[in-house]
This record gives structure tokens, sequence and C-alpha cells, in this order.
């Protein structure tokens, strides 16, 4: 069975058809790229796995469990991390509590416990500040851990957000066209970073990319989208060399 | 390495809590020498429990404008649901529960009081953005107001009677206690607060508040804040955690109110005491502390209060400087060109230490 | 008959609403914040009146005249000092700094005329209405305001659809940024939708304080946010809507305070507002904007 599945996605806004019967199926542990020209509804395809939006028709299914109609947060339980194209992250908030936020539902303790500092509240948080520094360790951002997060550098600011996704212990993560914004060498540290992350927690990812470089360099199996619709699927190579692919690309 | 970044790191906000805590004391321990030398007016005397209603609301809303990132303009109302409940209770149980017990309890429901319609008022308003949601906390600090000043609530033999007419529709027995004459308000409820009760009220509020922003619950409303999509995407229930900090705020606004009303004999819903003036009022005490900066608001809640009554002369310009400062602070603070400003000017500075 | 009289009290009470309702929606719905201080602005208007006409004794259509001119200026100002160094900031900043321009306009009239009442002599000076064999009196106030705020109203409608200023003002208020690179001058758009805004909001002031002959420095605060509850009903952004949302706000309270208690009369009008955002945010008129992710 695929990790993730979704049936004849489509969403509207007013008159447009942003996305249609879109199918894909992306199975456990791998490095799927999501390509297309702008405009084409990538991000809104995001939003609809994430409940950002509801879609008009279809399906969505994380390891056979129909997401369809859930919101954010649910679906964030259910297991689906992501990050944002324009980049978001607390700002006024310290390194390492953006990734405690993250932490968030799998360290519980009350209000009150948190407010009295009981026994819990001091197990907890002691528990959860280990967990974020060796996150911050993986991410090669434990110096960084008590900056304010608006003050990082914008390749760190990347890497703290899918710190903060990973925090969440998904089981598959949506990157949001990661590279945008950054020079061939934070790239290529980048690529080192997505690949590290799905060596070391196993994990499948989804992600959207412009930077051909970056997608045929680790992407597996990729599906194009141009104007809302599935124009090619399948491994890397064969997409990238169908000639409707490189039409909608370049132009005819 | 790692750990000690650590250490530091929970070292450095306890300490500026503690700082924050000894700040407190040691001023009540100067006012306490100097009132018992006798270098306090008395006008000034009657100021200190007001002061420590003023600090206390300032840091309920801090928690609302800076943790939360709200703008409220209806904190007044919570005050005022606070001063009326904890005031009837007090009232009715004068005789039959001694003095200290009493306030205890007075505190507690005049917390409780404030609590449950700070819930009921967030449920609809924390749903609305930024400007609506100011004007709206501030219509329902208003409606609170007026329906007190209609409010006609008393106790006899029979139980309790309440009217929103006149005290006649009451229609009470000869023995009854009147407990709210509408727009007279309670008259008669024991003094029971002091400087010193307010000190330690102040004490109580800054525990609850330091300690819940360090919290999870703390880190979630912030992270509300600071990205209310991003705070979604990682699990955050967004409406569950503004009610608990909205709440929370609205009761400790309420424990001011119970400070406040056991200090006067007689308790109005004035516009000036808990109309929407006061919320703004309050407001500013926030602004120039700093928003988000819990200690920055009980400095400008004394400095504020205290300045225009120890330069006389200046009182009558209070307002209008309130004004300035307020206007002038928010653009130095806020408009981007003063931030970009302020940020080269730190580049600039670090790079020269550096070199 | 009471109840005609008590409706007819009710649009002209909100009447003066829809004046001030209009100034408020203008800016709301072009410069995108609350001016908290357009309340206070209404109430110099009125004090500069009281000074040219009642004071140095000018004759009114000149101290409305001088009113205007001077209420412009100062909204202008305002914007320029207080509101335009803030724009980009973060809409609690704003609302914040506005906030603080209201106090100072108070402050500043509380210095200089005092806190007593003023009494303010009617400008308009025609009879009153007597119908019905002088059982039902229209006064002669009520229906210049009345007529006023429709003139203003269809006025204002036709220079924002028909005007090449009126059309920059709509760009402005979709897109600063798309509008600046078609050519159009951000900045001197918002300062004279705050002229036109101050202006309307001096004649408000010469009417408000007609019917109602008292000037206190506060005068314009309660007023003020009553009419942003009518801009906000009628669908904030929209100039129709103003108009509409002040008067039926003017007359729920008329009536309410007739007939259900004068003391809870304000908190009806402001439960209005509560219900009107939380049934249809956008009010009677107004446009639903989605927000991107």
């Amino acid at each position: 069975m695929a990790l993730l599945e979704t049936k004849n996605l489509g969403i509207s806004f007013g008159g447009l058809r942003a996305v249609n019967a879109f199918d894909i199926s992306v199975e456990k542990g791998q490095l799927y790229g999501l390509i297309g020209p702008n405009g084409a509804g990538k991000t809104t395809i995001f939003n609809l796995l994430t409940g950002v939006y509801q879609p008009d028709e279809g399906a969505i299914l994380l390891e056979g469990v129909n997401l369809t109609g859930k919101r954010t947060i649910d679906i964030c339980k259910a297991g689906i991390a992501r990050t944002f194209q324009n980049i978001r992250l607390f700002g006024d908030m310290t390194v390492l509590d953006n990734v405690k936020v993250g932490l968030h539902n799998h360290y519980p303790y009350s209000t009150f416990e948190g407010i009295f500092r009981l026994p819990r509240y001091r197990k907890v948080e002691k528990e959860m500040n280990t967990k974020a520094k060796e996150l911050l360790e993986v991410f090669g951002l434990e110096s960084y851990a008590d900056y304010q997060a608006k003050n990082l550098p914008y390749g760190q600011q990347r890497k703290l957000e899918i710190a903060r996704a990973m925090a969440t212990e998904p089981k598959l993560l949506l990157l949001d066209e990661p590279a945008a914004g950054m020079n061939p060498n934070e790239t290529k540290e980048l690529m080192e970073t997505i690949r590290f992350v799905r060596e070391r927690f196993d994990m499948t990812i989804l992600l959207i990319e412009h930077d051909m470089k970056l997608v045929s360099g680790i992407c597996e199996k990729l599906t194009v989208l141009n104007f809302g619709e599935v124009l090619a699927q399948g491994d890397t190579q064969d997409v990238l060399n169908n000639p409707e692919v490189i039409t909608a690309y370049l132009g005819s | 390495m790692e750990m000690k970044i650590n250490k530091t790191k929970i070292s450095k906000t306890t300490k500026n809590d503690l700082i924050t805590y000894g700040m407190v004391i040691l001023v009540y321990i100067v006012v306490q020498l100097l009132v018992s030398t006798g270098h306090v007016s008395s006008l000034v005397q009657g100021l200190l429990v007001p002061f420590c209603t003023y600090v206390i609301v300032a840091v309920a809303l801090n928690l609302t404008v800076g943790i939360l990132g709200e703008l409220s303009l209806g904190h007044a109302g919570f005050m005022c649901v606070g001063a009326f409940a904890s005031a009837v209770f007090s009232l009715a149980f004068k005789e039959s529960i001694p003095g200290g017990l009493r306030f205890f309890l007075a505190l507690l429901i005049g917390a409780a009081a404030a609590a449950v319609v700070g819930f009921l008022v967030g449920i609809p308003v924390l749903r609305l953005r930024g400007d609506y949601l100011a004007i709206v906390t501030l219509a329902f600090g208003e409606i609170i107001k007026n329906i007190i000043n209609a409010l006609y609530l008393g106790v006899d033999s029979n139980g309790i009677h309440f009217s929103m007419k006149d005290a006649l529709s009451l229609h009470m027995e000869e023995d009854g206690l009147m407990l709210i004459k509408g727009a007279q308000g309670v008259t008669g409820t024991p003094n029971d607060s002091n400087f010193t009760v307010g000190v330690l009220l102040i004490l109580i509020t800054l525990f609850v508040v330091l300690n819940f922003i360090h919290s999870r619950t703390g880190r979630a409303v912030m992270s509300i804040r600071d990205n209310r999509i991003a705070a979604e995407s990682v699990g955050i229930n967004v409406t569950k955690y503004k009610l608990v900090a909205f709440t929370l705020s609205a009761s400790l606004a309420g424990v001011a109110g119970v400070l406040y009303a056991h200090n006067l004999s007689t308790l109005n819903a004035l516009p000036k005491n808990f109309g929407y003036n006061m919320s703004i009022l309050i407001l500013v005490f926030v602004v120039l502390g700093g928003i988000g900066n819990i200690r920055g608001s009980i400095i400008a809640a004394v400095l504020l209060t205290l300045l225009p009554e120890v330069l006389r002369g200046l009182s009558d310009y209070r307002m209008l400087i309130y004004s300035i400062v307020l206007i002038t602070m928010m653009i130095f603070n806020w408009s981007p060109n003063a931030v970009f400003f302020r940020k080269r000017l730190k580049q600039t500075l670090t790079s020269g230490r550096k070199a | 008959m009471s109840f005609v009289a008590h409706l007819i009290n009710g649009i002209s009470l909100g009447s003066v609403y829809a004046l001030i309702a209009l100034g408020y929606t203008m800016v709301y719905g072009i410069a995108k914040m609350l001016n908290f201080a357009h309340g206070d602005v209404i109430m110099i208007g009125g004090y500069v009146v009281f000074v040219t006409a009642s004071g140095m004794g000018l004759p009114p259509l000149a101290a409305i005249v001088i009113s205007m001119a001077v209420c412009t200026v100062l909204g202008v100002t305002i914007e320029r000092v207080a509101y335009r160094p803030l724009r980009g900031a973060s809409p609690l900043a704003v609302l914040i700094t506005a906030i603080g321009v209201s106090y100072l306009l108070q402050n500043v009239a509380l210095l200089v005329f005092g806190s007593d009442t003023k009494a303010f002599t009617n400008v308009v000076t025609m009879p009153n209405l007597e119908l019905f064999d002088g059982q039902l009196i229209i006064k002669s106030v009520t229906v210049v305001t009345v007529i006023v705020s429709i003139i203003i109203m269809v006025g204002l409608n036709l220079f924002v659809k028909r005007t090449k200023l009126g059309r920059a003002m709509t760009a402005v208020s979709e897109d600063k940024g798309a509008a600046q690179l078609m050519g159009i001058n951000v900045n001197g758009t918002i300062a004279v939708t705050f002229a036109i805004g101050s202006a309307l909001a001096a004649v408000a002031g010469v009417l408000l304080c007609s019917a109602y002959p008292s000037l206190t420095p506060y005068t314009g605060s309660m007023p003020g946010i009553k009419a942003f509850v009518a801009a906000v009903f009628g669908g904030i952004g929209s100039i129709p809507g103003a108009f509409i949302g002040g008067i039926l706000l003017g007359i729920i309270e008329n009536l309410s305070k007739a007939y259900i208690s004068s003391q809870l009369a304000d908190a009806i009008v402001f439960s209005i507002l509560i219900i009107v955002l939380l049934v249809k945010p956008t009010g009677l008129l107004g446009k639903k904007i989605l927000e991107k992710v």
C-alpha cells in the first residue's frame, strides 16, 4: 500500500480550476518531486494535502486512512508535516523554542502543571530540551539555539523550518521549494541535508521544486503539473525526457 | 559546549524573572519605609492600592497584547466584572465570614467571574483578526459596563432578586439587603485591601504570567502570535490556546478589579474607571513598557502614575504628555524606516567593536 | 404617532452616524487602517465652528467652511506625521498610534477649551417642519442632516467611481505596490483620502453639535466609535454601506432607548457590531477577502 495516495483531487477558486483530477501515489521511503511552471497548482496541492484548503472533490489517503476534510492540526497529528515556500518561522522566538513548538503534541503536560512548575513540567521540559537539541544538532543548528529565529541567515532558516517539521515526527514530509532564493552552493548543501534526513529518519519526502538540477539529482519519481492537471508522471529520467514536459517548460 | 549553552539560557530567563520579583519587593520595602517615616503624603498613600491595580491589569493586558499578539480594548470590562462579583460577595457575607478568609474567597470569585466572562467573550472575539478584534473587545467592555449600570440585585429571606429596571421591581422584603443599586453601584463593601495585599497580588500575577510564558502552553500561544499558519501546520490548536491565554488574561484583570473594589466603600461602573478610556490608559502602560515586556509594564505603570503626582505642575499636561510619548514610541519602535535604521546602527556598532 | 417621532429622531441621529461612517469607511477602505482619531477630528470641527460662529460672530456658512479647512489640514497632518511613517508596520502598531492621536486631540482640546460643556448654537436657522397640526415636529436640523448626508454619499460614490483620482483610490485600496508600479502616487492618494474624510468630519461635527448642542472634548469619541460600528454594519469600505449602516444604527439606537431601556441602548448598539461580525463579517454590502498561504 502506498504511503500517500490521492484520488481525483480537485479544487476551484471562483471560476478557476486550480487543481483537477490529481492522482498521486507516493511509496514509503520515496523521494518524490512535484514540478511544473509557475501557477500550475503545486502549492495548492500542498495546501489541500495539509487541510489549509478543502478539496471540492476527491480523496486523500495516508496509509489507507482517509484524511479528506480533516483540519490542519489533525492532519499534522496523522503524520504529514510541511515547510512553506515563503519561510514561516516563529520569528520572535528562539531557534530552540521553534523546534520545541514542533514537539508540542508529543510531550504533553497541562497549563496548570506549567504555571506551578509541578514535577511533570520539569521532567517533560527536560526531555523536550534534549530532543530539540538533538534535532538542532542533526541540522547543524545547535550553535544558533538561543538566536531569535528571524535573525538566522536565510539558508539556516530553511533548515530550521525542516527541523521544526521533523519535530512533529511525521510519516511524510512536504517541502515547498526548499531551494528558492538559494545560491548554487547553498542548494548543494540543501540537497545533502534532504538526502541525510531521508536516510537518518527513513523519511518519505514529497518536494516541490523549480531547480531542475536539484530535482534530477535527488528525486526518484516525478509528477509534472501544468494548469492544474497532471502532464506526466513516472521515473525521473523518463519524465524529464518526455517531449510534452520539455514543451511545457521551454515552450514549443 | 552544548550543555553550557543550555545552562546559561535557563539561568538567563530565571534570572530575568528573579530581577522582576526582586524589583517589586524592593519597591515595596522602600515605600513602606517612606510611609513609616512620614515621607509620603496622604494623597500618594491613597494612590498605593490603585497603583497595584494598574500594575496587575497592565501585566494581564500584556499577556494578551504582547504574548497572544491581539489588541484588547476591553480589559477594563473584565476588571469591572471581577470588581462587582467580588464586591457583591463581600457585602453579602460581610458579617458571616471573617475578613481574611472573605477576601481570599472574594479573590477567587472575582477571578473566576472574570475568567468566565473572558471565556464567553473570547469564543466569538478570537475568531476575528486585528482591528475588528480590538473594536469588538471595546464593544464588549462597554456592554459589560452598561449592563452592570442597569443591574439591580438584592437578597432577602426569600432569596436573591434581580432586575434590569429599577429597585422597586425587585419586590424585596423589609429586611432585605440591596447589593447592586443600578448606576449607584455597590455601597458598603468591606475595606479588605491594602498596599501589602496589593503587592502580594502583583507577585502572584507575575508568578502566573511569567511561568505561563515559559511553559509549553506559553510557547504555543507565542507561536500563534508569530505565525498562525505555521503554528497550525505543526499541530497547534489555535482556537484553544488563544482562548486559554485570553481567559487567563481576563481572569487576572478580574483580580485587579477585586483589589480595586475592596479599596473603595462605594463602587460604581463609571466611564473613568471601567470604560474604554481605562482600557486605553492600561494599553499606554503596556506600550510604553514594551509590548511583550512584563517588567516594562510594571515600570511604566508605576512611573506614569507617580510622575504627575510628584510633579504637580505637570498634572494638567499628564494625558497630553502620555499621548505624545505613545505616538513617538510607536513610530520609533515600529516604523519600517526606524527599524531599518536601528538595525544598521546596531550593525555598525558591532562591526566597529570587532575591528 | 410617538413611534414615528422616535423613528424620525433615529433617522436624524443615524444620518450623523452615516456622515461620520462615510469618512471612516473611506479611510479604512483605502489606507486599510482604523483611524481611531476620526471622532476627535469631528470634535475639533465642532470647536472651530463654536469659536468662529459663537465667539467671533461669523456667519454660519463661513464658520463651516473655515471648520472644513482646519479639519482638512489637521487630517492630512495627522496622516503625514503619525500614520505615514508606520505604513507597512503591523496593523496593531498603527491602531495603537491612532489611539494615541485620538488621546492627543482630546487633551489638546481639554487644555485649550477646558472641560466645561459649551452650549453650541444651532447653525441651521430654518423653521421646523410641523405635520398633522403640530402633532409631529421634524426639526430643520434633521431635514438638513439627512439631505446633506445623502448628497455627500452620492457625491462620494460618483467621485470614487468616475474620476481619475477616485479610481486611483480604488487601485491603492486593492494593492498599494501594484498601484505604485502603475504610476499612481500612493502617498498622495492616501493623503487626499484623509483630506476628504476629515472635511466630512467637519461637516459631521457641525451637524452633530447642532442636533445635540453640547460640546466637550469627548463629544466625538462615542459617536466616532458608533459610526465605526455603522461602517462595519454596512460593510467596511462600501460607501452606500456606510450610509445605510449609519441610518439603521441610529434608528436601532433610538428605538431601543424608547422601548427597551435607555441604560442599555449602547449595549444593544454594540451587540449589533458583534452579531454582524460573527454572522456576516463583511457587513451588508462588503466584499470577502481570501488569505493567501
